[in-house]
């Protein structure tokens, strides 16, 4: 949805040029371009299999081979080929995550919204009933019962995420709905829901895309937490947050091991949070930049 | 609706030139409040010809829009209700229709168009689109005829530079040009009846001029009857062939503009027409205006809603309610001291 209303907005050069002025965004989508595509290309530039074990070569400190840039971890693996790898799975989670979240989020907030009345108290009771339970627990408790693949990782994820992006959308569009251009749509024969997602929703699109953003950051995070205690990507599949895991018993000794996945950790989320600064500022037709 | 009987729909009230396109009778809208109920609107009634222009007149409050949104079935929401009357176009009685037919008609056989130009727009669809849009929903119009009819409409409503402005979004055109924007988007499946709420009102007078002159151009090429709903007499003198005045939720007179200005009916117009301010030659006596302002609609009194403003007024005024009665051809008054106006 978001996808097609960010194409919707046309003028593409100027949304361009608005955009490259923004220096912080600029960098973030930088960022998240460069680690989108090593996760993309991670088999043609890894230098090892993720899983391929060597024992002699444990424990081996980054830049002091050419063989294992980035070193080796506690079974000899090459840590460069764990990242680009575990970078795949993070993204993944992510980005699947988020659309789920902006889908439901959107599709609640902009009913609850629109239609109003009963329809509106059912679903925020919805809302709050979820937000009552700490997402990390219903993240656990699921994750106990379901198998975990990426696939129902991400959904587990943006099912229990959604929340926060329907309250922005439904509050968004009870100020909209009573603009006059809403009247003026129905006075023109569109139909509710013409109105709800072809109205309504396009101008939220800039909250919807900064909640979307934020939503990647916090699901690559999510991701990495459940990873680390167990319940996510299981090793020998490897995952930041299952890196951080097999880390953390030598962190004392060989501290790169946590350093090296907890950096891309915290790249990725800025990256998609700079990334997400820029679009608001560019997608808002109203502000004009001269920058 | 199959096409064959839509065709026959519109042919047929054609042939009968003179018969009204669009009759409303005792229209009546309440109001839910908490405890009360407000009757906002009573006994609202009026009809329009085929290119004809009814000037909808009145003070704010006295339910203009109201009878605009309730003619187009804009306004029913859990707190407020049609409950009475009748509004028929070309015979089919609007309020019976199911909302699914309703929205095939609006924007195809019956338009409205917005006081403020600066927000009856959508801000993130391009200017093209928005007028796209009706065809395509409306007409079936394919998407690059639609995107041609689109540069021909604004073109028609006298945007230079068609092409290029189609392409722009809302915020990049001044007021003026936007309103005829939403004129082009209102016009754009040739309805047959435009009601046009206050169009001119947030636009400055040079503005204002053009755009009247814009919709009465329109007019007589299309055909199209329109409800002009103002509070500025200078527009109805302008550009309406009848005028129905409002007061406090309902009609209190109505007459073909000349007989209006000549010789109103009702002390309430005949108080609006004194407070418009004249050029004369010689000093003028200070502005005439009306003591007092309208009754809240939930103290509205037992007899005429004006008396308590009224010099003529008489205890048969406050005790009991005119209808509106007709006396002559084309006019019609309610008010029982209407021989002394």
């Amino acid at each position: 949805m978001t996808a097609t209303v960010a194409v919707n907005f046309g003028a593409g050069r100027r949304l361009a040029r608005r955009f490259a002025g923004h220096r912080l965004a600029l960098f973030g989508a930088v960022v998240v371009v460069l680690l989108c595509a090593a996760a993309l290309f991670a088999p043609l530039i890894a230098p090892h299999d993720p899983v391929e074990l060597d024992t002699s070569l444990r424990f081996m400190a980054p830049f002091q081979s050419a063989t294992h840039p980035l070193g080796t971890d506690e079974i000899g693996r090459d840590t460069l080929s764990r990242l680009l790898y575990g970078g795949r799975v993070s993204l993944t989670v992510g980005l699947v995550a988020m659309l789920t979240t902006v889908l439901t989020g959107a599709s609640i907030g902009v009913l609850a919204g629109y239609l109003g009345g009963w329809v509106d108290a059912l679903l925020m009771r919805f809302v709050d009933t979820m937000l009552c339970f700490p997402q990390v627990f219903l993240l656990l408790v699921i994750a106990a019962f379901i198998p975990p693949t990426l696939l129902s990782m991400s959904l587990i994820i943006g099912l229990t995420s959604w929340m926060e992006v329907s309250r922005i959308v439904r509050s968004e569009v009870l100020h909209l709905r009573e603009q006059d251009f809403i009247l003026a749509a129905r006075a023109l024969g569109a139909s509710s829901g013409r109105i709800m997602f072809r109205e309504l929703l396009p101008n939220a699109a800039a909250p919807i895309l900064v909640a979307a953003t934020l939503k990647v950051a916090s699901a690559v995070l999510m991701e990495s937490y459940i990873s680390y205690l167990g319940y996510g990507v299981q090793p020998p599949l490897a995952s930041w947050g299952n890196m951080l895991t097999n880390a953390q018993g030598y962190f004392d000794t060989v501290p790169w091991l946590a350093v090296l996945p907890g950096v891309l950790i915290t790249l990725t989320v800025m990256g998609f949070n700079f990334l997400g600064d820029g679009l608001r500022d560019a997608l808002d037709p109203r502000l004009t930049l001269n920058r | 609706m199959s096409l064959l009987a839509d065709a026959v729909a519109r042919a047929a009230p054609a042939q009968a030139a003179g018969a009204p396109v669009l009759r409303v009778e005792g229209l009546g809208v309440r109001i839910r409040t908490g405890r009360h109920a407000l009757r906002a609107l009573d006994d609202v009634g009026f009809s329009l010809r085929r290119a004809e222009t009814l000037g909808l007149v009145g003070e704010s409050g006295s339910g203009k829009t109201l009878t605009a949104l309730a003619l187009m079935r804009l306004v029913e929401t859990s707190a407020i209700e049609i409950d009475r009357g009748q509004v028929a176009l070309d015979g089919v009685d609007l309020l019976g229709l199911p909302e699914r037919a309703m929205e095939d008609l609006r924007g195809r056989r019956i338009s409205m168009i917005f006081q403020e130009p600066m927000t009856a727009l959508n801000p993130v669809i391009s200017i093209g689109r928005q007028i796209e849009e009706p065809l395509r929903r409306h007409l079936g119009t394919g998407r690059r005829a639609a995107r041609d009819a689109a540069v021909a409409l604004l073109d028609q409503v006298g945007i230079r530079d068609a092409a290029r402005i189609a392409r722009c979004h809302p915020h990049e055109l001044s007021g003026g040009m936007r309103q005829r924007v939403t004129i082009a988007i209102a016009i754009a499946c040739r309805p047959d009846v435009l009601v046009a709420d206050e169009p001119t009102t947030a636009l400055d007078v040079t503005v204002q001029a053009q755009i009247l002159g814009l919709l009465r151009d329109l007019q007589a090429e299309m055909g199209m009857a329109m409800l002009l709903i103002t509070h500025d007499l200078g527009v109805v003198a302008e550009t309406a062939h009848r005028v129905a005045v409002m007061y406090a939720g309902r009609v209190v007179e109505t007459a073909p503009v000349g007989a209006l200005f000549r010789r109103p009916r009702h002390p309430y117009t005949r108080g609006l027409l004194r407070s418009i301010p004249r050029i004369a030659r010689e000093r003028p006596a200070a502005l005439a205006e009306i003591p007092g302002t309208v009754p809240g609609l939930l103290a509205l009194p037992e007899g005429c809603a004006f008396a308590a403003r009224c010099e003529l007024a008489t205890a048969h005024c406050v005790a009991e309610r005119p209808a509106l009665e007709r006396i002559g051809p084309e006019q019609a008054v309610a008010c029982w001291r209407h021989q002394h106006v």
